[in-house]
Formats: structure tokens, C-alpha cells, sequence
């Protein structure tokens, strides 16, 4: 132990984080996020018609997430299209961000939201949900809260913020915890666990990812400022 | 208690605008609790106790008594349904289709066919985002000739202007007939449509500098 990562950083030190919005221009709202050298892209389109007419909700509209991996965003090349993997995580995108938006004066339409990860290091789906919620900001979606996404965790016996992929499979063995959080609210929204890890532990995790989500908050408030404000 | 964020200061979705019970939600703010948050991207407005937010950003709301273009998309017995660039369609029934009288069990595809552009106004936005449109009044007819081109609806009152002097000024520097939808729809018939339709993209991008008037200006006039 010499009291550094892999990567230099400290245990409760994020990557470098990026966000830049509108880079999808036929989107209604659109975010590009950068988390050390994962990318992800998130498009936003709707409100807008949903059929078959059966899914639709004379109630209120209704969000529907797509989640894809490029084909050239991992070392070895995967299979194009859906998988179980991406399935699953297109779930837990939408139940992390269903408790943010606010979709009642869009009954019976839909709001799509595609993640689509161009570079793959850890935490994709974090990186995936803090680009979405960009998205769904640009694209002017009534929110009740941003939401900010990041995976902690513990590698080495130690309790880590941020994992990247060398840490994510370390030989003896690593806990993997994507939380996705409501800032304002102070609500998790997504929380995953990969791993063995213990009560105490956890505790302690939970709060190293609310420091970082407020970093994270941070970035995405910067990025929409730098749009709207100053053009 | 009170303001926590003063007026014409940026927020995005989730902050909170004001505190305790002394202000009132509008457009693109709601309550919770004893808080005012922010809906959307916006500027923050304080009129008296009212806070609403100016949006930057976002998809058209429909109101009555909005002047929107809109294509026909279909012909039912009772009248026409019209895109007008929101998630639900909304209707031009026959009583309101035109100041003519129109027969029972006419072909109401004589007076709009499918995929005509029409101006139209609401008359009326009901719950379940039923919108009802009327074709009775000053200047809305069916649209014939010219081009349309979409804006992004936040910037309609720019392209308008104060007391529509930018609108103005954009018709007669070109001779073209200009209609500004507030969906963002914007109808432009004449000879120099090209012209206007840069000055227009320039409007966009530009929507926040001062000094935007005499770059149209130059813009429009030079040629």
C-alpha cells in the first residue's frame, strides 16, 4: 500500500470528467459526458407520438431509455445490437431517471432517450445516466431534479470512488457500486452491487459517492451554463 | 425565507428559486414543500409574487390564441387533424375549418388536403392536451407557394422582435411575405427567401447580442 491508485489518483478522487451539450444537432436535447476514458453519448427526442397505442398512458407521458455499446468501445470488438447486458442496464437508466422527470403534461407520448457508450473504461451506465440527464435538460423535459451517476466501490480492501477498468478486475477480487443520486433531494435513485462488501462499508461508500455527485453536479451545471448563457 | 436566487440569473433543472411561502409558482417552476425549484433550463422572473422561468430550451406548449403553422395529416368525417410540431395532434373541426359555409358531407379534402401547410389558431387547449384550432380570423388561411423552415420555438419572440420591429423589418428589406408560427414554424414566400432565411438562422444564433437589428440590417441590405 502506498496510499495512491493504479492511475495516481486518491481513493476518493474522481477521473476527469467533460460535458458538452447539443453535439447531437437532428436531437431535440443532447450530451456528450466524459469520465476518464469513458464516453458516452445520450440524444434526447420527444415528447412525441407513442405507438402501438396500447403502450400508451392517457395520464401521463412515458420515458423509455435505450442503452448500446459500440461495437469499438471495448478492446475486443462485441457483437453489435441488443444483448442481456445492454437490456438490463436500458432498465435501470429508466428507473434512474423516472424519479426525476416530471412527464404529466405529455399524456400518451413518449420521450426516448438513447445512450450510446463510443469508449468503455468502468462505469458506462453511470456515464450513461449523468449524460441523459444532461440531455433531457437541453432538451427542455420538465425535471424535478438533475440526476448525477457514479460507481464506487472497493478494491484491495480499500473503499474506492470511480472505478476504471483496471481496478474493476483486479485479480483478488473487487466490489463494483454504481449509485445514481437526486442532489437536491439527497435520493439514490440506482444502486447496483457487484461484489462482496460489508454493512459499514457500504455506509461509507454511499457517502464518498455523494462527495463525488456533487463534483459531478458541478461539471453538468458548467456545461449547460456554457450553452445558454453564453450562447 | 424568501429569494434564495435573484432575478434574471440562470438555473437549471433542480435548483431552488425561492423559499417559504411568499411566492408563487408559474410557467417552469413547482412547489415542494415549503420550496420554489426550477423545471427547466431558464432566466428567473419575478412579477410581484409570481416566479416564472424564461425558457431557453424545450419543445412547444400549445396556448389558446397562438398562431401556429401546421401540415394536415388527416381527414375525418367531423374535420382535419394538424401536426402542429407537438406530441399530440390537434383538430380543425369543420364548424371552424373556414368562414364559408361548408356542406354536409362535402369532401373536406377540397378546402384542405392532406399535407397542406395551414396558419391556424388555437382556440383552444383542453385536458388531455386536446387542442382545438379555428381558421376564423385576420390573417389565417391555407398556405400556398413559399417555404417553411423550422426554428427552435424558444427564439419565436426574437424573431418577432419588440412590437414585431424585427418581423417588420425583415419584410420590407426583402419584399417577401414572412409568417412566424409560435410552434416554430416560419413561412417565407417571395423572391429573395434565401436571404431571409440567413438573416433568420443569424437571429437564432445571435438571439442574446445587442446590435442585432443593424446586423440584419446589413445583413439584408447589402445584397
Amino acid at each position: 500500500m502506498y496510499g495512491k491508485r493504479i492511475d495516481g489518483r486518491d481513493f476518493d478522487e474522481i477521473r476527469k470528467i467533460e460535458a458538452k451539450i447539443g453535439i447531437v444537432k437532428s436531437a431535440n436535447g443532447s450530451a456528450m459526458f466524459k469520465i476518464g476514458d469513458t464516453i458516452a453519448i445520450a440524444a434526447v427526442r420527444g415528447p412525441r407520438d407513442l405507438y402501438p397505442k396500447f403502450m400508451q398512458n392517457p395520464k401521463s407521458g412515458i420515458l423509455r431509455c435505450n442503452y448500446n455499446m459500440m461495437s469499438f468501445s471495448v478492446d475486443e470488438r462485441i457483437r453489435p445490437g441488443p444483448s442481456r447486458r445492454s437490456r438490463e442496464i436500458s432498465l435501470v437508466t429508466e428507473n434512474a431517471l423516472m424519479p426525476a422527470v416530471n412527464l404529466e403534461e405529455f399524456p400518451n407520448a413518449v420521450v426516448d432517450v438513447f445512450v450510446e457508450i463510443i469508449q468503455a473504461d468502468a462505469g458506462t451506465r453511470c456515464a450513461g445516466i449523468c449524460a441523459a440527464s444532461l440531455a433531457l435538460a437541453d432538451a427542455g423535459i420538465p425535471m424535478r431534479d438533475m440526476v448525477c451517476a457514479v460507481s464506487v466501490g472497493k478494491v484491495g480492501g480499500k473503499i474506492v470512488a470511480d472505478i476504471n477498468k483496471y481496478e474493476e478486475d483486479y485479480e483478488d477480487g473487487s466490489t463494483d457500486m454504481p449509485v445514481a443520486f437526486l442532489p437536491r433531494r439527497n435520493e439514490i435513485s440506482l444502486l447496483q452491487l457487484d461484489g462482496g462488501i460489508k454493512k459499514e462499508e457500504i455506509i461509507k461508500a454511499l457517502e464518498m459517492a455523494r462527495k463525488s455527485c456533487e463534483k459531478i453536479l458541478e461539471v453538468q451545471r458548467k456545461a449547460l451554463m456554457e450553452k445558454y448563457q453564453n450562447g | 425565507m424568501g429569494l434564495v436566487i435573484k432575478e434574471k440569473e440562470f438555473v437549471i433543472p433542480g435548483d431552488v428559486i425561492a423559499e417559504g411561502i411568499d411566492y408563487l409558482p408559474a410557467q417552469g417552476v413547482f412547489r415542494e414543500g415549503d420550496k420554489l425549484i426550477a423545471e427547466q433550463i431558464g432566466i428567473v422572473h419575478v412579477d410581484n409574487r409570481l416566479i416564472k422561468l424564461i425558457p431557453l430550451t424545450g419543445t412547444y406548449s400549445p396556448k389558446p390564441g397562438d398562431a401556429v403553422i401546421g401540415q394536415v395529416v388527416n381527414i375525418s368525417f367531423n374535420g382535419w387533424s394538424v401536426d402542429i410540431g407537438f406530441s399530440n395532434l390537434a383538430l380543425l373541426s369543420v364548424r371552424d375549418g373556414s368562414s364559408d359555409f361548408i356542406e354536409r358531407k362535402s369532401d373536406l379534402s377540397r378546402y384542405y388536403d392532406f399535407d397542406d401547410f395551414i396558419i391556424a389558431k388555437i382556440s383552444n387547449v383542453g385536458k388531455g392536451n386536446l387542442i382545438d384550432l379555428t381558421m376564423k380570423g385576420h390573417g389565417l388561411m391555407k398556405l400556398q407557394g413559399g417555404m417553411i423552415i423550422d426554428v427552435s420555438p424558444s427564439k419565436v419572440p426574437r424573431i418577432i422582435g419588440k412590437q414585431g420591429s424585427m418581423i417588420t423589418l425583415l419584410k420590407e428589406l426583402s419584399g417577401c411575405k414572412v409568417t412566424v408560427g409560435q410552434n416554430g414554424k416560419v413561412w417565407i414566400s417571395g423572391e429573395n427567401s434565401e436571404n431571409v432565411i440567413e438573416a433568420i438562422r443569424v437571429i437564432e444564433k445571435e438571439s442574446h447580442q445587442s446590435g442585432l437589428t443593424e446586423k440584419i440590417e446589413k445583413l439584408l441590405g447589402g445584397k
